[in-house]
């Protein structure tokens, strides 16, 4: 699975109350209000900037906090179509796997810039970044989760799987 | 040889297990709360499930109640709904409390259990020697369906915290100044345990401090074990018998030593637990002062306060906002006089309910405000405006805080 695009670029700790405030959840999984919501706490340009690109890429512990799925579902919701970081808090890394929302686990990821193009291959944890003559290796993903990431998320891949 | 966390999953999966495995475990306990019903709803919809063991399902009404609008009030009604649909009859209705004071309150943990809850402070039970997680809505759905949940074994880091804590220091300022040693993701993956003198010496209050902010270190679990004091603590709520496990001498993957002698009044300043500063030092101005939550609304906690406060008033302008954590601790704080001697302070007292916390209703915060409160979580915008700022202490420090109008050091007040 490859995931090619631009990236933004985010710092440490970046805490499921900035990802989906906490005063939005009363909502639920309202896919409108989590797109127009995600990310204003910490970068008010996010929507603007989402539009061009893609790929978000963070420093340690991205999706520490709360368990809201919701903080998966407004990234998902918003077009990202894939997390870099150099480690994720573990809640939020199992609710992305569910929801299908692919991650990168790199601790390299601090090489990465905001506006980067980068190519992510997920099945080997391989991230190039062509116009810098960059090349990161991380560890790659377990093999049971990229089948659930690849599926779309554990509900459809249950559904498969039965 | 092995920890508590891989002798616990070892029963439940019915078979040996040590750190890194990916096993099965069957989950004795499930908790889903207001906030992430409909979302468990819905998966488990989509999967054309039913839930297997209605009866260990324990559903508390706490995030966003009593209603403060349409929406939340539609959150309520579907858990509600849920519930009487899957013959789940462990509803805590409006004003029960929160969901981790009632999970271990009401007897629903058991020592050796396997926890888990829609909700990220689930650890909480821990402090009983239960392994409790906290997961997603669509995990829970797919556990609630199956019975049973796949997890890593995580290595266990264990705190021995030796010494005794100093007058008008808590679990809180034992926590945070953790927080501030290992790091906001220094236990990301592990499961947490403690002991030493000063956990033993702890009451149960203070216990569940330690493992509902192992949390903010990035902890999977977090867990104490059983002695005397949670079986004094169990006696009468529990129904079932405790299966109590422990770890072998030389099991642990590491150990840090902490002498608590030397600790004081902490603050973590915004906007994380691990910016950690003796309240001494700080003296910022407040605006409001909170004490509640699943941290900082226990009996304990109101009693600290109480001592602060009896016979003054909480500094003009600053309001201070009390919300016991369960209906229990209401009516207990409410008959010994607690209630009284906070409202004759100053302070304003809610029902039973998250509210504030998570900065849902009932005491948010306006732009550029300040609050100090005893919950678990500073992180931009937790309790209201995203320029808000929130500093978190131990009730006795929020308290004294309040009567200041300023970030103070308890001791100061007491002394
Ligand atoms: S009191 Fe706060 S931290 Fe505890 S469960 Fe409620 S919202 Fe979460």
């Amino acid at each position: 699975m490859i995931v090619r695009g631009r990236v933004i670029r985010y710092g440490d700790n970046v805490d499921t109350d900035v990802i989906i405030p906490a005063r939005y959840l009363k909502h639920g999984s309202d896919a409108s209000i989590l797109r127009a919501h995600a990310m204003e706490d910490l970068d008010p340009m996010f929507r603007e900037k989402v539009r061009e690109r893609r790929i978000i890429a963070a420093g340690r512990n991205f999706g520490c906090g709360s368990s809201r799925e919701q903080a998966v579902l407004a990234l998902k919701h918003s077009g990202v179509e894939l997390v870099i970081a150099e480690s994720f808090a573990r809640i939020f890394f199992r609710n992305a796997i569910n929801l299908g929302l692919p991650l990168l686990e790199l601790p390299s990821a601090w090489v990465i810039e905001d506006g980067d193009y980068v190519e992510a291959m997920l099945d080997e944890g391989v991230v190039l970044l062509p116009e810098r003559g960059i090349s990161l290796r991380g560890r790659g993903m377990p093999e049971f989760m990229l089948e659930i990431i690849k599926a779309g998320g554990l509900i459809p891949y249950l559904k498969r799987s039965v | 040889m092995g920890t508590a966390v891989e002798k616990i999953l070892s029963r439940a999966s019915g078979r040996e297990v040590s750190a890194g495995e990916m096993i099965e475990a069957e989950i004795d306990v499930y908790m889903v709360h207001d906030p992430m019903g409909a979302l468990v709803e819905d998966a488990l919809r989509e999967l054309g499930g039913r839930v297997k063991h209605p009866e260990r399902v324990v559903a508390v009404q706490d995030h966003f109640v009593p209603a403060k609008d349409i929406e939340s009030a539609n959150l309520s009604k579907r858990l509600r709904d849920f519930c009487r649909i899957e013959g789940i009859t462990l509803h805590y209705e409006v004003g029960a409390g929160i969901c981790h004071i009632i999970l271990t309150e009401e007897g629903h943990v058991a020592p050796g259990d396997v926890v888990v809850g829609t909700d990220s402070h689930t650890p909480t039970a821990g402090a009983l020697g239960a392994f409790a997680v906290g997961i997603g809505a669509t995990e829970m759905a797919v556990a609630l369906m199956m019975g049973r949940l796949w997890f890593k074994v995580p290595e266990t880091m264990l705190i021995r915290v030796n010494g005794s804590l100093p007058e008008l220091v808590f679990a809180k300022d034992l926590i945070l100044k953790l927080i501030s040693i290992i790091g906001v993701d220094g236990a990301n993956y592990k499961a947490l345990e403690f002991d030493g003198d000063a956990v033993r010496s702890m009451a149960m209050d203070e216990r569940f401090v330690l493992t509902n902010m192992s949390v903010e270190a990035g902890a999977k679990t977090a867990m104490i074990p059983p002695d005397s004091v949670t079986l004094s603590y169990l006696e009468g709520r529990i129904s079932r018998a405790p299966r109590p496990e422990y770890s072998d001498p030389g099991s642990h993957h590491e150990v840090l030593d902490f002498d608590a002698s030397s600790l004081e009044p902490l603050v973590a300043l915004p906007y994380s637990p691990a910016n950690v500063k003796p309240a001494s030092e700080v003296g910022d101005e407040i605006d409001q002062a909170f004490i509640g939550s699943c941290t900082g609304g226990r009996m304990s906690d109101l009693i600290a306060a109480a001592r602060v406060l009896r016979g003054r008033r909480v500094k003009e302008g600053v309001r201070l906002l009390v919300i016991p954590g369960s209906r229990r601790i209401y009516v207990e704080a409410m008959r010994n006089g607690i209630l009284e001697t906070l409202v004759e302070s100053g302070a304003v007292v809610g029902p039973p309910t998250c509210g504030p916390c998570l900065g849902a209703h009932l005491g948010v915060l306006a732009e550029d405000e300040v609050a100090i409160s005893t919950s678990n979580r500073n992180f931009r915008g937790r309790m209201g405006h995203p320029s808000s700022r929130v500093y978190l202490a131990s009730a006795a420090t929020v308290a004294a805080s309040a009567l200041r109008g300023k970030v103070t050091d308890p001791r100061e007040v007491l002394a």
